[in-house]
């Protein structure tokens, strides 16, 4: 399939989807990742337990979640609890992966999703954390799903409203967060990105590979701090048809997001 | 036990656990009483100009939007509010009613970050913002509940979300580790919209249960609406289901699709069209305001509502609804 057919929030979306392991439970946050999780349910990860903030638990996707706590979070589910089970559950380490986005992201993976500018006085005001703090603080891992600019991929974000790897190696924990979690991927328009976290690293964000027709020059212009490149940088598969067909006709034909 | 970190933020609502208990013995009856009320009696009788109220669910999702638009046509003002929620909250701020938010997360889901809420924090309208997770509002909520002045929780830690609230940090005093402590919220009053209630307040909840079981134990005074009233020999019949006990009601409103457009698990869909009409006019000020006139300020009650909303409609979002099955 040539680049032309797909628009890079369509392949950011199947990039990401790739990245939900069967079989596993996943906190799945609104907008983009409800895409990317229902795209994975119908493709290589059938078996996924899909969890959403306000109780809905191991739904069967149907047509595309709106609202996190909409019906639609608890089709044909396997349990319909509440808020207060699902972040005790995230707590007591039977969360896996969160798949969350934000306006600005760091090079230690700190997103904002609360103020630009200054807090008390901003220049925009955000949403605010909803359950994003909680996502990445009490998630095994933590992927972010991100339009890819220099104006989110900056030196400091303005406001860490949910902590990826604070100031660098060991800040997590000496925060007190939870040992051994933390963000391992960013989904961009441009590119898969991790983060060097093996013991010794410097848990910087790194490139892994890029999109179809993107150059590593196009990440690198794009990203407002430098970025670990490797030697080796993979390209990403282009959406296939199934998944552009699942994407178009069954998960988001209203072209909400797409 | 050494606080080794403090958030800045205003604690907006100081919890007086003994006084929660004074309250809970002398001002809420034990008796079953026959509360069933209009919704301009309840909002009257409960709801009052700086009262710490919230509502529950979330925004779209069985929200109790009949009580909402009543709080906005009797003009409440002052309000500090436990900030969870899309639509409810965005027509609070749009109607200019709140000054103190404790806010985890004020937006529009899909439909993108709030403009209500962009201009009244931006321009000042609102006093102070306090930041919170979604994780540490429902501690809080759950200690109130609980009885007690705060509980543990191992997130916000190292994110300016905990610079920002009004939590600390401590090393247990058990494990060593290092906790966030959340402080009780006890609510002067909260909304919540059920499937099914009695007269007296016995109420049951379907589908995901949000904040349902701690908000309602951490309340003041708590008004419901309730989709149907029921007789309670109907709750007597199926008592594992009922997630709110009379005791804990002060005001029980019948309010079919009291939460449109937002959706009512299984009961209907929510109303798309209505909440883009929503986004769309709340982009502007002037916008915002014959919305507000239109649905609210010019109509008298929530049955008006409906007859201006129309049956035929409603009775589309019926046949569009989430079926068990």
């Amino acid at each position: 399939m040539d680049k032309q057919s797909y628009s890079r929030t369509e392949l950011m979306i199947c990039v990401a989807a790739r990245l939900f392991e069967d079989g596993t439970t996943t906190f799945i946050g609104t907008g983009i990742p409800m895409l990317a999780g229902m795209l994975a349910a119908k493709t290589t990860a059938p078996n996924l337990m899909p969890i959403f903030e306000f109780g809905g638990m191991g739904a069967i996707f149907d047509k595309l979640p709106t609202a996190v706590g909409g019906a639609r979070t608890f089709h044909k589910a396997l349990c319909a609890s509440g808020i207060t089970d699902t972040m005790e559950t995230a707590q007591r380490g039977f969360i896996d992966y969160g798949f969350i986005g934000g306006a600005q992201i760091d090079p230690y993976g700190n997103l904002n999703s609360t103020t630009i500018g200054d807090h008390d006085h901003p220049k925009a005001r955000l949403p605010g954390s909803g359950g994003g703090n909680d996502v990445g603080s009490l998630c095994w891992m933590t992927v972010a799903i991100m339009q890819h600019d220099k104006r989110r991929f900056v030196p400091q974000v303005d406001f860490i409203t949910t902590p990826g790897y604070l100031t660098g190696p060991g800040t997590r924990e000496s925060a007190g967060l939870p040992p051994h979690s933390g963000p391992i991927y960013v989904v961009s328009t441009l590119a898969l990105l991790d983060f060097d976290r093996l013991p010794g690293g410097t848990c910087r964000m790194r490139l892994v590979a890029t999109h179809p027709g993107v150059t590593v020059e196009e990440v690198i212009a794009n990203t407002g701090f430098e970025l670990i490149i490797p030697a080796k940088i993979a390209e990403n598969p282009p959406p296939s048809e199934v998944e552009l067909k699942l994407l178009r006709e069954e998960i988001d034909p209203e072209k909400l997001y797409i | 036990m050494d606080v080794l970190e403090s958030g800045r933020g205003e604690l907006i609502q100081p919890p007086d656990l003994d006084a929660f208990r004074e309250w809970n013995r002398t001002q809420k009856s034990r008796k079953l009483i026959d509360k069933l009320m209009t919704e301009k009696e309840a909002v009257s009788r409960f709801v009052f100009d700086g009262c710490y109220i919230g509502t529950e669910l979330y925004g779209t999702v069985r929200c109790p939007m009949s009580l909402v638009r009543e709080v906005i046509r009797q003009k409440k003002k002052d309000l500090r509010i436990l900030g969870q929620g899309v639509l409810e909250l965005d027509l609070w701020l749009a109607a200019g009613l709140i000054k103190k938010i404790d806010l985890t997360y004020i937006g529009l889901e899909v439909y993108g970050t709030s403009a209500a809420f962009r201009r009244a924090v931006e321009g000042g309208q609102i006093e102070t913002c306090v930041e919170w997770s979604n994780a540490a509002i429902t501690m809080r909520i759950k200690a109130a509940a609980m009885g007690i002045p705060f509980l543990p929780l191992r997130s916000m830690l190292g994110t300016d979300t905990l610079t920002y609230s009004s939590a600390k940090v401590v090393e247990d005093p058990f494990t060593g580790m290092k906790v966030c402590l959340v402080p009780a919220l006890i609510l002067d009053v909260g909304l919540m919209h059920v499937h099914r209630a009695d007269r007296y307040g016995n109420a049951q909840v379907e589908g995901i249960s949000g904040f349902a079981f701690e908000m309602s134990r951490a309340c003041k005074r708590l008004i419901i609406s309730a989709e149907e009233i029921i007789p309670t020999e109907e709750i007597r019949k199926y008592p594992d289901r009922t997630m709110i006990p009379y005791y804990l009601v002060d005001a029980v409103v019948h309010a079919p699709f009291g939460s449109h457009p937002g959706d009512m698990a299984y009961v209907h869909e929510r109303d798309e069209p209505g909440i883009r009409e929503w986004v769309e006019a709340s982009k502007t000020v002037e916008g915002a305001q014959s919305y507000l006139e239109k649905y609210i300020y010019n109509l008298a009650d929530h049955e008006q509502y409906l007859a201006l909303v129309g049956k035929e409609r409603l009775d589309r979002l019926v046949a569009e609804r989430e079926k068990r099955a």
